[in-house]
């Protein structure tokens, strides 16, 4: 594909990712339902939404991994909708997923390395036979692997085996992993799920790190009302795979459907345990 | 019963790391498979076969034993990409029964095309090593099994090293542990589909030409399939140190078996003594000495 990555298309504060009326449905169950969300060059872009509400099935559908009944999704000007999920990731999208996903055997080097696999030029039969230029890419690409490292702060553990780290820590490996792509929008799927208030805080930090220093793109999905609130530039809310409120994270507040879904939804939820 | 023969036991122990070596090469064959496309290829025996009946059929035509090596490998390479593309890739997705079946059918085709092609005769290729046995000790040895065990480390160590190390195998790695996320790093997962059938057909060509090199050329040859399955569980379907060390020990089992029980019996244990070891495997570790554990999510 060529892609330019070196300039970006969008300048900053313009839609960069539009996602146009997409939707769903999965047999009988509508997953997503008719959904556009547009998402500005630099923002922090939240969806925030009771359990099954859709959020999931929206960040497959921008990722390429499921692919839309109707709608379109954008992102720089290209129609990105059809895009295999390889693709979209040498477009400059990169995820993180709501189970920690990090191949476990590996080393956590060997995990952030191959979120470089997009800016390696050497092809499969090149590496193999010219030792020389992928060497020296090699040394390049861990150049820039290192400067995460540091920046998440993971230096001792370059060669633990990424499945032997505690829970927090596999979380921040695997958002080290998709900066890695030097991505310009960053999907981050329940990023601080699961994780103790103190964890969640150092989350939020790095996310807003991320956003500042690289001016990177974050679109995220998270459960805790409180930190969405308290870092996102926009919120999305999602209920049944519908789109039911959007705006800055004071409006969304304030709205009366937005409160109703989320306690009707903990209440449904406390039914149904 | 007398005294422990410890020359002979050595003798038998000697044979059987020879012949494990191979066994080693052959079931990596099945294991790169294994390990990057989750595919069970029961056709790993007629892959070893096809490529000794290329290797034989291009030296019988009077061309010379490492052009005909070399034309085994680029035959079998064309074989792996081919198979990939036409039998494997559209049944993915499709279930393991599909997959297996698919692989066993592979199997009877390549056997009865071979025929087809290269005639029933046993044919044979002939390494240029000579056939003054080599003295290693008290045991002596026929040089084209000793190329054969020199050749299969070379591989086996190689191989290693490039699942360990090299970039590309690391991404092969990564396939292997999860499509989805390896596509999510951006991999096209499809090319290494291809690439770890290229490679399997790399690994049979070298173990066919060798093997057959030992044994002679005919159909008969892909029942050495049938030892890469009790290599492979007693190693792990996807380890590659599994492959090794299951080779060895199933060699070394063999060789025992028909040296100590064969003469006893009669005859026989030597060929179902490796499965019995499979079996104990199969029910006190499944996963094999190095395998993954898989764990289900529900």
């Amino acid at each position: 594909m060529a892609i330019d990555r070196t300039e970006p298309t969008t300048a900053p504060g313009q839609i960069q990712l539009a996602v146009t009326g997409v939707s769903k449905r999965f047999g009988g169950v509508r997953a997503v339902e008719d959904v556009s969300i547009a998402v500005r060059r630099g923002a922090i872009a939240s969806v925030i939404g009771p359990n099954g509400a859709g959020k999931t099935s929206l960040l497959n559908m921008i990722s390429g991994f499921y692919k839309p009944d109707t709608g379109s999704i954008v992102f720089d000007g290209t129609d990105i909708t059809r895009f295999r999920p390889s693709e979209i990731a040498a477009c400059g999208i990169a995820r993180t997923f709501q189970n920690i996903a990090l191949f476990s055997g590996m080393t956590v080097l060997d995990n952030i390395m191959l979120g470089r696999h997009v800016h390696m030029k050497a092809g499969i039969l090149s590496s193999l036979v010219y030792w020389g230029l992928a060497q020296r890419e090699e040394v390049r690409h861990r150049a820039r692997v290192e400067e995460l490292i540091d920046f998440l702060g993971l230096q001792d553990l370059r060669r633990q085996p990424a499945g032997a780290l505690a829970y927090g820590l596999r979380k921040r490996v695997e958002l080290a992993r998709a900066l890695a792509l030097d991505p310009k929008v960053l999907l981050l799927d329940e990023p601080m799920g699961g994780m103790n208030q103190e964890e969640k805080e150092d989350m939020a930090r790095y996310i807003l790190d991320v956003n500042e220093q690289w001016g990177t793109t974050v679109i995220l999905i998270e459960h805790d009302m409180a930190l969405v609130m308290d870092i996102s530039d926009r919120v999305s809310v999602l209920d049944r795979g519908r789109k039911i409120a959007e705006g800055t994270p004071a409006e969304v507040q304030r709205n009366p459907d937005v409160m109703r879904a989320y306690l009707g939804g903990v209440a449904e939820e406390e039914q149904a345990a | 019963m007398g005294g422990f023969d410890w020359g002979f036991t050595f003798v038998l122990v000697v044979n059987g790391v020879m012949v494990g070596l191979m066994y080693a090469l052959i079931a990596l064959g099945f294991v790169l498979i294994c390990k990057a496309t989750d595919v069970i290829n029961f056709a790993q025996g007629e892959f070893v076969m096809f490529a000794a009946f290329i290797a034989a059929g291009v030296a019988g035509a009077g061309l010379n034993f490492w052009v005909a090596a070399l034309v085994s490998i680029i035959g079998m390479v064309a074989l792996g990409f081919g198979l990939e593309r036409v039998v494997l890739r559209p049944l993915i997705g499709r279930g393991i029964i599909a997959v297996v079946m698919a692989t066993i059918g592979l199997a009877a085709v390549l056997r009865g095309v071979a025929v087809l092609i290269f005639g029933p005769d046993t044919r044979a290729i002939t390494m240029p090593v000579g056939d003054m046995p080599i003295n290693l000790g008290i045991v002596s040895v026929p040089p084209a099994q000793l190329a054969g065990a020199v050749v299969s480390i070379i591989f086996l160590a190689v191989f290693s090293w490039f699942f360990l190390k090299s970039r590309v195998g690391v991404a092969m790695r990564a396939v292997a542990d999860s499509q989805q996320v390896a596509m999510a790093m951006g991999i096209n997962v499809r090319r290494y589909f291809a690439l770890a059938w290229a490679m399997a057909g790399v690994v049979s060509a070298i173990g066919g030409v060798v093997w057959g090199a030992m044994l002679g050329v005919d159909n008969q040859i892909a029942l050495v399939g049938l030892k890469v399955f009790p290599v492979v569980i007693l190693g792990g379907l996807d380890s590659i140190v599994g492959a090794i060390v299951g080779g060895l020990i199933i060699g070394v089992v063999e060789n025992l078996a028909a040296g100590y029980f064969d003469p006893v019996v009669g005859g026989g244990t030597k060929d179902f003594a490796p499965y019995l070891v499979m079996l104990i495997v199969l029910m006190i570790r499944p996963e094999g000495m190095f395998g993954r554990r898989r764990i289900e999510r529900v």
